[in-house]
């Protein structure tokens, strides 16, 4: 079974003074870049990814670059930070690739290439990723789960692996890609590796998905002999798939802190305003109650999401309980938060011109992803040893 | 994190406080030292709880430096006073009698209160009077010298009692005033005449509590801890302290019950089903965010930051007592139909981790009950944290006397 963990030993489960600024910088530049109004407005245009506001986010506000080390180009910030700005990505449903780009590719890259790449193309990649002038996706599913079977459907096709390499297959379901300039695309074949594929050049296709999230896009990618650059092989590509996916599910974890977070919030403020009976319907225990459990649940959920940061930026042993509890907490801690969001709302909540479904659709979506509460749990009977029935 | 290689003011204070702890082990041999006279000793020098006030056991430091006093005096093996048999007295009644008494009321009781000598119980609700606490009916009627109060009434679910020699007392002194302001808070002798403690037995069929029967009771008005009338903000500080000591305690993964249903479903594979594993996993998940949400907690109240987390605290802890252990009667099967015993005890303390999986069911339906029912604390966190309106009240007005009983 896992190592118990010592009280005295627990990290810093607490926001610093550096994190504080951080938030408030990006929740002023979210509240006036993506109000829930004009996400509203974008998820039925054209552009569902608002990529103005995340470029600004990316460069100016230096989002991108939170994980990559000073020296590759970033800010030399950690899981703890990252996790902040997740966090507030989930307040406003921005409609950015930070998850994708800044934390899920970023990490796959810094897992196969190390912090200073040998390559001189993975440290232009890195430092491109970082300074924010270059979006990228990993080519997995977005259900796929840390420690899940390492995707194979995309192959290495017709030249040998390195150098001038093609590949082809297709890859269903990917978050964030429909904005990424470069896909990082593991890929089977003799060695296993991860690839660089430039999302212009010839031979790729992305689909957009009618998807259940409208704030996150998927896209079905197909490649058709489309020429690669392979960044990793083997042992060292499948653990960055893997690492990737681990930091992807505590990040998304404190993404739907953010999520039900606001939810609380939006709530909390309706049942103060609206009266029924002649009275603020807050006032009704019917209401306050449920009101109450989602404080309870989400102080709750703040301190697994804190954890799982903190055991990332740490290189915690603990990490891969941390993370399996903090996803399947968070995950069912925003699906319940924003389904008694629009309960509490009533009629209003129900329809298509107040914000809540935005929530219900991010929080059901990013419970899926990477891994469901169930699966996360299933993972934890492995960590925890409890083994289930025969 | 407190410790010798932090530098600065913290490593300092630590430092310094250990010199004091060993100043009381060198003069005060733990091995060859009675009980009683280390304790009082150890409270002399400060370090019985270092928050409080120099001379009154404290040195009037931040209450986060005394994990390493306890540490200290564990790992020399030093006598303890027991914490779990006076909680009441550490948790509750001397918070309030630091917050509210006069000095020679701190001198007269905080020292053997510490040490164990003396005993403290709550007399708090009644019969009558329990979420609704400032409807209380017990009455305090002033003596003709006006020295003294002459008290009757009936209290209930009263742990300890029986061992007591104080008590922490809310009665009504003022029946004419709305309910909350006609309340006046007091010490009681529990030796005095007129105090009878009868055993309450409980679902667990052992009796932790007890009834108390007020009968005449005198007690002298230098007893009382604050103003005549200003009984329930007083209460109100001790209720407070009441939440945060039964919903702490830092315990390593698994140390709570869910360690011991997880060891009954590694001990058992042949009672394992499908079903059983998926409450287990959720409880595993739900107890093991509860403990490092407690984690949290500390660490926020250690910087000075106290949130308002720590009402929830109590709510999760009743609810994963409660699943868990039915859990583990379901997980028992058979074994779950028999229970150890049902004859009639007075335990010395509480105990909600022990005996079998029947007891530990039982006794947790009392969790949610106990020390402000989950539907009140529901209205606390609402009310106080969230800021929603309060209940429409009905009784805020009228004098007691008139409130329908």
């Amino acid at each position: 079974m896992t190592q118990p963990a010592a009280p005295g030993e627990a990290p810093d489960l607490l926001y610093g003074e550096t994190e504080d600024d951080l938030r408030a910088t990006v929740r002023d530049f979210l509240s006036i870049r993506c109000p829930a109004a004009s996400v509203l407005t974008r998820i039925e245009s054209s552009e569902p990814y608002d990529l103005p506001a995340w470029h600004s986010l990316a460069a100016e506000l230096g989002c991108s670059g939170l994980l990559v080390p000073e020296p590759a180009g970033g800010a030399g910030a950690s899981y703890r930070e990252a996790a902040v700005v997740a966090e507030e990505t989930g307040r406003a449903v921005a409609p950015v690739p930070y998850l994708g780009s800044a934390v899920v590719a970023t990490a796959a890259l810094l897992a196969a290439t190390g912090p200073e790449p040998a390559s001189e193309d993975d440290r232009k990649l890195l430092a491109a990723l970082a300074e924010g002038s270059v979006t990228a996706a990993l080519a997995v599913p977005f259900e796929t789960a840390p420690g899940s079977a390492l995707p194979t459907s995309v192959r290495v096709a017709g030249a040998p692996a390195g150098a001038g390499a093609r590949l082809a297959g297709t890859v269903t379901g990917v978050a964030d890609a429909l904005p990424a300039d470069v896909l990082l695309v593991p890929a089977d074949g003799v060695p296993y590796g991860l690839y660089a594929v430039d999302a212009r050049a010839g031979g790729v296709t992305k689909a957009p998905v009618v998807s259940l999230d409208s704030t996150r896009v998927l896209c079905d990618l197909t490649l058709d002999g489309a020429p690669a650059r392979r960044i990793a092989a083997g042992d060292v590509a499948g653990a960055a798939v893997t690492a990737a996916l681990s930091a992807g599910a505590a990040m998304l974890a404190s993404e739907q802190l953010g999520v039900a977070e606001r939810c609380l919030e939006m709530t909390t403020a309706y049942a103060k305003e609206r009266h029924q009976f002649a009275r603020p319907i807050g006032s009704f225990q019917a209401v306050k109650h449920r009101l109450a459990d989602l404080y309870v649940l989400v102080a709750q959920a703040r301190a697994a999401a804190r954890y799982a940061a903190a055991c990332l930026a740490d290189g915690s042993g603990d990490a891969p309980v941390a993370v399996a509890l903090a996803k399947s907490y968070c995950g069912e801690t925003a699906v319940k938060a924003a389904e008694e969001c629009v309960q509490l709302h009533g009629g209003i909540g129900f329809t298509w011109e107040h914000p809540a479904h935005l929530y219900l659709k991010r929080a059901k979506s990013g419970s899926v992803a990477f891994g469901t509460p169930d699966r996360h749990r299933a993972t934890l009977a492995g960590l925890a040893d409890l083994p289930g029935a025969r | 994190m407190l410790s010798d290689t932090a530098a600065g003011p913290a490593a300092t204070a630590a430092g310094d406080i250990r010199r004091r702890v060993h100043e009381v082990l060198e003069k005060h041999d733990p091995a060859s030292t009675p009980c009683l006279d280390f304790l009082r000793a150890r409270f002399d020098a400060g370090l019985a709880w270092v928050h409080y006030p120099p001379g009154l056991g404290g040195l009037g430091l931040p209450r986060a430096l005394q994990p390493i006093v306890d540490a200290e005096f564990a790992a020399a093996r030093a006598p303890e006073n027991n914490p779990r048999r006076i909680g009441i007295g550490l948790g509750m009644a001397a918070p309030t009698i630091l917050a509210f008494g006069t000095p020679e009321q701190q001198q007269r009781w905080l020292r053997p209160l510490w040490t164990g000598e003396e005993v403290w119980c709550q007399l708090f609700s009644e019969p009558g009077a329990g979420s609704d606490l400032a409807g209380l009916a017990s009455r305090a009627v002033r003596t003709e010298d006006g020295q003294s109060w002459r008290v009757n009434g009936q209290k209930v679910w009263t742990s300890m009692a029986h061992e007591a020699r104080w008590a922490i007392l809310v009665v009504r002194t003022d029946p004419d005033v709305p309910k909350h302001a006609g309340l006046s808070y007091f010490v009681l002798d529990m030796t005095a005449p007129g105090v009878e403690v009868r055993p309450l037995r409980q679902i667990t069929g052992e009796a932790e509590f007890n009834e108390v029967f007020l009968t005449d009771v005198v007690i002298p008005d230098s007893d009382r801890l604050g103003a005549v009338g200003d009984g329930w903000r007083v209460a109100m500080a001790t209720l407070m302290n009441e939440r945060v000591s039964i919903g702490g305690g830092a315990l390593p993964r698994e140390g709570g019950m869910i360690g011991t249903a997880a060891a009954a479903w590694r001990d058992q594979p042949a009672k394992r089903t499908h079903g059983l594993h998926d409450r287990l996993l959720r409880l595993w998940v739900d107890a093991e965010v509860a403990r490092i949400a407690g984690i949290r907690l500390r660490q926020q109240l250690a910087a000075g930051q106290p949130g308002p987390e720590g009402s929830a605290a109590k709510l999760i802890f009743a609810r994963l007592n409660q699943e868990i252990s039915s859990f583990e009667v379901d997980l028992a099967g058979g074994e779950g139909l028999r229970y150890d015993d049902w004859t009639m005890r007075r335990p010395e303390a509480s105990n909600f981790f022990g005996r079998g999986p029947g007891f530990r069911y039982l006794r947790a339906r009392g969790n949610s009950i106990e020390g402000g029912t989950s539907e009140i604390l529901r209205n606390i966190i609402a009310e106080r944290v969230l800021g929603l309106p309060p209940e429409i009240r009905v009784d805020k007005d009228v004098p007691w006397k008139d409130l329908p009983r």
